[in-house]
């Protein structure tokens, strides 16, 4: 199963979810963690992995042999992102600009482009008991996470389960981190900020065919804005967890929900179980059909 | 005029809510919201929308069944696993995956692929009972999230010029990507606001370093700061081992989700214990010069 954890607004506790229910499943049997939250990727703290692997990540971008090159335009043409500016007598490349789509080095006329690489970021990878993390960091500096998490995720082992923590958000990070899922849980929490958020998040979901369901982290008793939603919707509210000081304590110092309180690691197992017994059923039927 | 942009790394630290406490205490002032996938600021200022924009960023590859000859180039040389054939041979292209380069409808050989102008969301125009506020909406899933983002920078700056304003007050977004580094440009002071925990401290080192990179002066709150009280005084430290200006801090209080339930700015809340720790943040960085 590929299980990714969201959500519209950042904060909410996509990390807290992730990390806790691989602990818990990884008494059982071995799974992957992909930290997808390149910009800031946090699950290390609390999954305490020894990073054994660094891959270096590199995106291609255009250099120019001058030698070759008749100063046509032609390159310059087709780039859709403006990284390439054609003078009189030399070619400006702005590699920040650049996409890596290749459109440059395949259109030139006179094959006067080559591409190398330029350092984006890095991927650590490392076990922490049955986990085996991989950790994307995006060099700061750096404009644009999709690629990187694109590289991330060829590096996923299909016939294991898998997690990913993904970018908060709903623009391009998030759509590439979740993409491929076989189900989503969305993270919110009872606030009109979580709520409008949310609403953001089901929508780019549904527009990306994602099955999902919703983590409540944060509840408090009388605060029904999430359920109203989710009622009003259909949209299944698989788990609760208070508002609770204790909990953004441990938190802060990189301790777990499970470290906290060991009842929790029965909920994370059973609520991953389930999910993964529905997508079984789902794809026994499409087979089926 | 002085730009001010609120960021954090870590979402959820509260850069929304303080910004529109600012907003409350600030006179003479334009507000933009550049959260663009996830805004949020509107709930708290109550904004009345004079003017609709859409915003084109980018194109889209759009495929046309019937000049198709099912060679397979486009998706062959797509970089963005955007274009798969079906068993059939049915083409089919991914708008999510897409990133308008091009490559596929300048190879095919029969013209089937066209690229077209992609609206990927709105900017508004609005006011607010604490002045004129540019805000946007990206549609779900979109990319040119820092175009937008420059978008409303653009207007609520030309905005904040006409009308002789002191301030434009920024709610920034998350993270350390392109829509951060669109925020970011241009303004005067970049205020980090994070929480003393190892996630948050982790990310707001990064974003500092981001807006560092970017030769933007840098000031840092800490929010909840009595969750951790050792991690509070290792940033304080931080921050002053690093050029980072120490605004101030405040405490863990549920009168913060009182402030985003009832929409109310923390200032105007009856009663408000963290109203005075705020007052005092907005008087060290407006004097943050002297």
């Amino acid at each position: 199963m590929i299980l990714s954890i969201a959500s519209g607004k950042g904060g909410t506790g996509k990390t807290t979810v992730a990390a806790n229910i691989a602990l818990s499943v990884s008494a059982n049997q071995k799974l992957q963690v992909l930290d997808c939250d390149v910009e800031g990727p946090n699950a290390h703290f609390f999954i305490k992995a020894e990073f054994e692997k660094e891959k270096i990540s590199y995106l291609p971008y255009p250099e120019i042999n001058e030698n070759k090159c008749t100063y046509c335009g032609r390159c310059a043409e087709v780039c859709a992102y403006n990284a390439l500016a054609v003078l009189k007598e030399s070619v400006l490349t702005f590699p920040e600009l650049c996409h890596g789509c290749g459109a440059c080095k395949l259109f030139c006329p006179e094959n006067a482009i080559k591409e190398i690489g330029r350092r984006i970021g890095v991927i650590k990878s490392g076990y922490a008991g049955n986990i085996f993390l991989l950790s994307g960091k995006l060099d700061v500096g750096q404009a644009m996470s999709p690629p990187l998490i694109r590289q991330m995720k060829k590096m996923i082992d299909k016939e294991q389960d898998v997690i990913l923590d993904v970018p908060p958000g709903t623009s391009c990070p998030m759509v590439e981190a979740v993409k491929g899922s076989d189900h989503t849980l969305l993270v919110t929490e009872p606030t009109p900020f979580g709520l409008n958020d949310l609403k953001l998040s089901v929508d780019t979901l549904k527009q990306m065919d994602v099955p999902f369901s919703i983590v409540l982290n944060r509840a408090r008793p009388g605060d029904e804005i999430i359920h109203k939603y989710c009622r009003k919707e259909n949209i299944p509210l698989v788990m609760e967890i208070p508002l609770d000081r204790k909990i953004a304590e441990a938190y802060s110092k990189g301790e777990t929900l499970i470290d906290l309180d060991p009842s929790y690691k029965i909920k994370f197992l059973d609520l991953f179980e389930r999910l993964k017994s529905r997508i079984e059923i789902a794809q026994a039927n499409f087979i089926e059909r | 005029m002085k730009q001010i942009v609120i960021i954090s790394g870590k979402g959820g630290t509260g850069k929304t809510i303080l910004t529109s406490a600012f907003a409350s205490l600030a006179k003479n002032k334009a507000l933009a919201d550049c959260d663009v996938d996830a805004a949020n600021l509107y709930l708290m200022v109550h904004p009345e929308i004079k003017e609709t924009h859409s915003f084109t960023g980018g194109e889209k590859a759009i495929y046309d069944q019937e000049k198709c000859t099912y060679c397979g180039v486009c998706e062959s040389l797509c970089r963005f696993d955007a274009i798969h054939s079906s068993e059939e041979g049915n083409i089919s292209i991914d708008p999510f995956s897409c990133e308008g380069c091009r490559v596929c409808a300048l190879s095919c050989p029969s013209q089937a692929i066209k690229m077209k102008p992609a609206v990927c969301g709105e900017w508004y125009v609005s006011q607010t009972k604490y002045g004129p506020f540019v805000h946007a909406r990206l549609y779900p899933g979109e990319e040119n999230s820092g175009k937008l983002v420059s978008v409303v920078r653009e207007k609520a700056k030309k905005i904040a010029e006409s009308n002789s304003l002191d301030w434009v007050l920024i709610d920034g977004p998350p993270g350390i990507g392109c829509p951060v580094i669109a925020s970011l440009s241009g303004v005067n002071l970049a205020v980090a606001v994070t929480e003393p925990s190892l996630s948050a401290v982790h990310d707001m080192e990064r974003v500092i370093e981001t807006s560092k990179h970017f030769k933007v002066k840098t000031a840092c709150i800490i929010n909840k700061y009595d969750i951790n009280k050792q991690n509070t005084q290792g940033i304080i430290n931080w921050c002053h081992s690093n050029n980072v200006e120490f605004l101030g801090k405040i405490s863990y209080s549920e009168e913060a989700i009182k402030a985003v339930t009832q929409g109310i700015p923390i200032p105007e809340l009856p009663g408000s214990k963290l109203s005075n720790e705020i007052k005092k943040i907005w008087y060290n960085l407006i004097n943050i010069d002297n």
